[in-house]
């Protein structure tokens, strides 16, 4: 049972850094700053969200899982309104714009 | 220790880039990043109380105040007084920090195996302070007066501070106003994340006596939350001349002193407890100084005064 | 060489940067983020202190870690001081560094 969930824990952080990785490549890669946020949000969301999926699975109490995924929530939060600030600050003009 | 090794060449090549951008800008993000690897850094170090501390403050509320600096000073002028200095001085201040960096290099390798350490005789006296958390204890019991100065520094470093304040605007408002947006995102998010800040905050304080945690890295976070709720425009600083706010921050150190005072009394020198209230004590001081250090912090970033309040 | 021993040397190799960019950079506010990096290698110092004088069943010696606290604390504070002070600066005279006279 621990071996199981063991290999589901190295699959999913191996996903969720692959994501990571890309976001990486994204932002160094891509011409603009609306593009590069794009990238960027890839990483937080899916990249964290497949970590902490890794991580629940080693969890004995589920305290503590919450707790991990209130963190991945949170940081959603956190990115998407950042993503937001910086995009309007990049393109305040509107999609016309 | 492969990680180890991973993680101090990144730590170091964080830190090159931070001296070598050549946007300050660019280098304050490095900045931010940097105390963001150490707190990991802290972590591998066995020392998380630590690692809170440094993310909040080290890394966050530091990574604030010289995120503003630098966006409000990216007009100076630079005249060619001050260009940057020639080869030869970059040459010597390089060879200079070199023997530097070699000498720390060399007392960190020699370093006496088995270490001296103070250990034992945390662990031996912590069960008479109550506490489950050796930091807090060594904070809050055996080394309660550097944390009292501590708090009385923080407050002068305030004085200093409010000392710069444009004559004009003496007693006034901190901070530029920021206008609330109702459809705003910053409005929504600040709406959603202060409150969850705020539990989060007291929980760290709270839990501090039995794990990592403590007042510092609570206070943090609350003042962390005070200053979002301003970006947002939902709050605005108090007139620094109200004596509602000034009561507020002096009231952790003169609870801290007045406790300290009673310990003459109580068990026969400076901040002594007596050991059957010790924790209560230790309780009783805590709060205050929480709330002290989380409006010190929240006024050390908001600035010294630069506006009157509407009449 | 143990774990604590690589951010020893880290911690030399951080203390070095940082005093080559305080003595090279003119820019006040890139003085203050090098001094800030002096800093933070001299506390992952003491965390290596700490981290060798692990005994009795802590995983180190509570005392430099908390020392190491208040010094972050201490560092912030004064961190604030030194903004505000360059920003009083930049108001004043419009420059960001110091002028040598002569």
């Amino acid at each position: 049972m621990s071996l199981a969930l063991d290999l589901l824990t190295i699959l999913a952080v191996s996903a969720g850094v692959f994501f990571f990785l890309a976001g990486t490549v994204g932002l160094l890669r891509f011409p603009d700053a609306l593009t590069r946020l794009h990238a960027l949000t890839k990483a937080d969301n899916l990249g964290l969200g497949l970590v902490v999926l890794g991580l629940v699975f080693q969890e004995e109490r589920l305290f503590a899982a919450l707790k991990l995924i209130t963190v991945w929530l949170l940081t959603l939060l956190a990115g998407a309104t950042v993503t937001r600030l910086i995009a309007r600050n990049a393109r305040p003009a509107g999609p016309r714009g | 220790m492969v990680f180890d090794i991973g993680l101090a060449l990144l730590i170091v090549a964080v830190a090159v880039w931070t001296i070598a951008a050549r946007d300050t800008f660019a280098a304050v993000i490095g900045f931010v990043a940097f105390g963001l690897l150490l707190a990991l850094a802290w972590v591998r170090l066995a020392a998380p109380d630590v690692a809170l501390t440094e993310a909040a403050l080290g890394s966050g509320v530091t990574g604030v105040v010289l995120l503003g600096a630098s966006t409000r000073l990216r007009h100076a002028e630079i005249s060619a007084a001050d260009k940057k200095p020639g080869a030869m001085l970059r040459a010597a201040a390089a060879v200079l920090c070199t023997v530097v960096s070699a000498g720390l290099a060399a007392i960190v390798l020699v370093l006496p195996h088995p270490a001296p350490t103070l250990a034992p005789q945390a662990a031996a006296n912590m069960a008479a302070t109550g506490l489950g958390n050796p930091v807090t204890a060594v904070l809050m019991a055996y080394r309660a007066i550097d944390t009292l100065l501590e708090t009385v520094v923080l407050l002068l470093a305030l004085l200093g501070l409010w000392s710069l304040t444009p004559d004009p605007f003496w007693g006034g408002l901190p901070g530029r106003r920021h206008h609330d947006d109702p459809d705003g995102v910053l409005t929504f998010a600040a709406q959603l994340l202060v409150p969850v800040g705020i539990l989060v905050g007291i929980h760290i304080f709270w839990v501090g006596s039995v794990a990592p945690g403590g007042e510092f890295q609570g206070a943090t976070i609350l003042a962390a939350m005070w200053i979002l709720a301003a970006m947002a425009g939902l709050v605005d600083a108090p007139p620094v001349s109200r004596r509602w706010l000034r009561l507020i921050l002096v009231a952790g150190p003169a609870v801290f002193f007045t406790i300290g005072l009673a310990g003459f009394a109580m068990a026969g020198g400076f901040l002594a407890y007596p050991e059957s209230h010790a924790k209560l004590l230790i309780v009783m001081i805590e709060v205050p100084v929480t709330l002290s250090i989380a409006a010190t912090l929240a006024l050390l970033v908001a600035g010294p005064p630069e506006r009157m309040p509407q009449q | 060489m143990s774990d604590a021993t690589v951010y020893g040397l880290c911690s030399a190799v951080l203390v070095g940067l940082g005093l080559f960019g305080l003595i090279v950079h003119p820019e006040l506010l890139r003085k203050i983020l090098a001094f800030n990096l002096i800093g933070g290698g001299v506390f992952l110092l003491f965390g290596v202190v700490a981290r060798k004088g692990a005994a009795a069943g802590f995983d180190g010696d509570p005392v430099p870690q908390a020392l190491v606290i208040t010094g972050l604390v201490v560092a912030f504070a004064a961190t604030a001081l030194a903004v505000a002070l360059l920003r009083r600066l930049f108001q004043e005279t419009g420059r960001t560094t110091l002028r040598s006279d002569g």
